[in-house]
């Protein structure tokens, strides 16, 4: 026992070394990025404040690209609005009774409050949380294209895990030919996706539009990632794809949380028929 | 004594506000990314124990990760680097040992001896902390190549923060 304590003793620096070495690498590698949440919950909330501090004051500089984006988005929603339109078609409140006039998506706005673009693992936190309605796993926009999705939610704030992140897989579609692929970010550029798993018989041309499938019940169908840049076939029969993406990450400032309200019942019946 | 550590308490806060309200926000082209707060350990008196030093370095790089969402990574990078100190310490010292009274710093030991002091420690912090994020060997040379640049400039604020704020 006492050659034991002296033993210690004579090498604490390194058996404390590699105590903390284990102590941070577990929490490295442990973290799983879907539930990761739980161990930080705590610190989001003090992060949150003080990142929320310091984003409003970059957001200071970034006011005129911020508006003339919005003002790009007012243009583009309404000429889509049915009012814009010749030909009126029954709007919601017209029809007494049909499930087919029932709101499916609903958008929670949200403001950036931290952001990162130079690291493998990036992350978003935005300012709406557990009583906005914010849950995990619900996809995040912004007027561009597609942001990422909801990991983890803490009262007022959450983190958002972005395409900008290797751990991050979003099943996508070619928008003129239909055939849909995965798409990945390989950790160099912030600005290019990688997309995989389209068979080589396609056409693809550059310039393309890369767009979500609506597969996944996080995103709705047909909203934009980016256009195709470049591609080539790597060794078996399929493309590998270079996607420019769409949303700008270094100059993100308000995205939209997006709540499928029938998301739940497409998972019930999905676990209920054994698929997963 | 109290004057170190009142100096010392004050250096960590600086330093990790410095790092978490402006660095983390400059975003050049994924490249570069200082991670200036390391001077912290670079600056520890000579005579700071080894125990104290690893756990400094702990709690430093476990600050650094609770403000940039990344748990764990800064602070094993740091306490790796913190592991390194007393054998980098005594590769460089000087023949007769460091004189008591003086500190690591430019101002006492000469711009060579602070140089590759404090370019080896910064090299094998970044090099940690990038391998450790990546975790794989398919980008290794990409890898390698943010690991120099971000190296550079970090060492390049070290060395003028030294004439810049610490000068005695």
């Amino acid at each position: 026992m006492r050659n034991l304590i002296r033993f210690i003793l004579n090498n604490h620096f390194i058996i404390l070394f590699i105590v903390f070495e284990t102590i941070s690498l577990l929490l490295v590698f442990q973290r799983n990025n879907y539930q990761q949440a739980v161990a930080f919950n705590l610190s989001r909330n003090i992060s949150g404040y003080v990142n929320s501090k310091i984003f409003s004051f970059r957001q200071y500089l970034d006011l005129y690209e911020t508006n003339r984006a919005l003002l790009k988005e007012n243009e583009r929603l309404r000429n889509s609005l049915l009012s814009s339109y010749k030909l009126k078609i029954p709007a919601a409140g017209d029809v007494e009774f049909d499930s087919a006039w029932d709101q499916q998506y609903n958008f929670i706005s949200a403001r950036i409050i931290a952001n990162s673009v130079n690291k493998q693992n990036n992350f978003i936190s935005i300012d709406k949380g557990r009583v906005h309605g914010v849950k995990p796993d619900m996809g995040v926009i912004s007027g561009e294209g597609i942001v990422g999705i909801v990991t983890g939610v803490s009262d007022n704030f959450s983190t958002v895990i972005p395409l900008i992140n290797i751990d991050l897989r979003i099943s996508s579609r070619l928008k003129n030919t239909g055939y849909f692929g995965s798409l990945y970010w390989d950790g160099k550029d912030p600005e290019t996706a990688i997309l995989e798993d389209i068979p080589h018989h396609v056409t693809i041309n550059p310039g393309d539009s890369v767009v979500t499938s609506g597969f996944s019940a996080i995103f709705p169908e047909g909203i934009m990632i980016g256009t195709v840049t470049g591609f080539d076939i790597e060794g078996g029969n399929f493309y590998n794809i270079t996607v420019d993406l769409a949303t700008d990450f270094r100059r993100l400032n308000y995205a939209y949380v997006i709540e499928d309200k029938f998301r739940e019942e497409l998972i019930e019946l999905e676990k209920a028929s054994g698929y997963d | 004594m109290i004057k170190v550590l009142s100096h010392n308490i004050l250096r960590i806060i600086v330093l990790v506000s410095f790092q978490v309200f402006i660095l983390n926000n400059i975003q050049f082209s994924g490249f570069v990314n200082p991670y200036f707060y390391v001077l912290f350990i670079l600056l520890l008196p000579f005579q700071t124990p080894g125990w104290l030093v690893l756990s400094l370095g702990f709690v430093l790089g476990l600050t650094i990760d609770v403000f940039s969402n990344t748990p764990g990574l800064h602070a094993s990078a740091t306490v790796f680097m913190a592991f390194l100190r007393p054998l980098v310490l005594d590769y460089f010292a000087p023949r007769d040992g460091y004189v008591t009274g003086t500190f690591p710093r430019i101002y006492y030991y000469g711009f060579g001896w602070f140089f590759q002091y404090s370019a080896i420690l910064i090299l094998a912090h970044h090099l940690f902390l990038f391998y450790i994020e990546v975790f794989r060997l398919s980008d290794f040379l990409l890898t390698f190549y943010r690991v120099i640049l971000s190296s550079i400039f970090t060492l390049f604020l070290v060395v003028i923060s030294q004439y810049f704020i610490y000068r005695r």
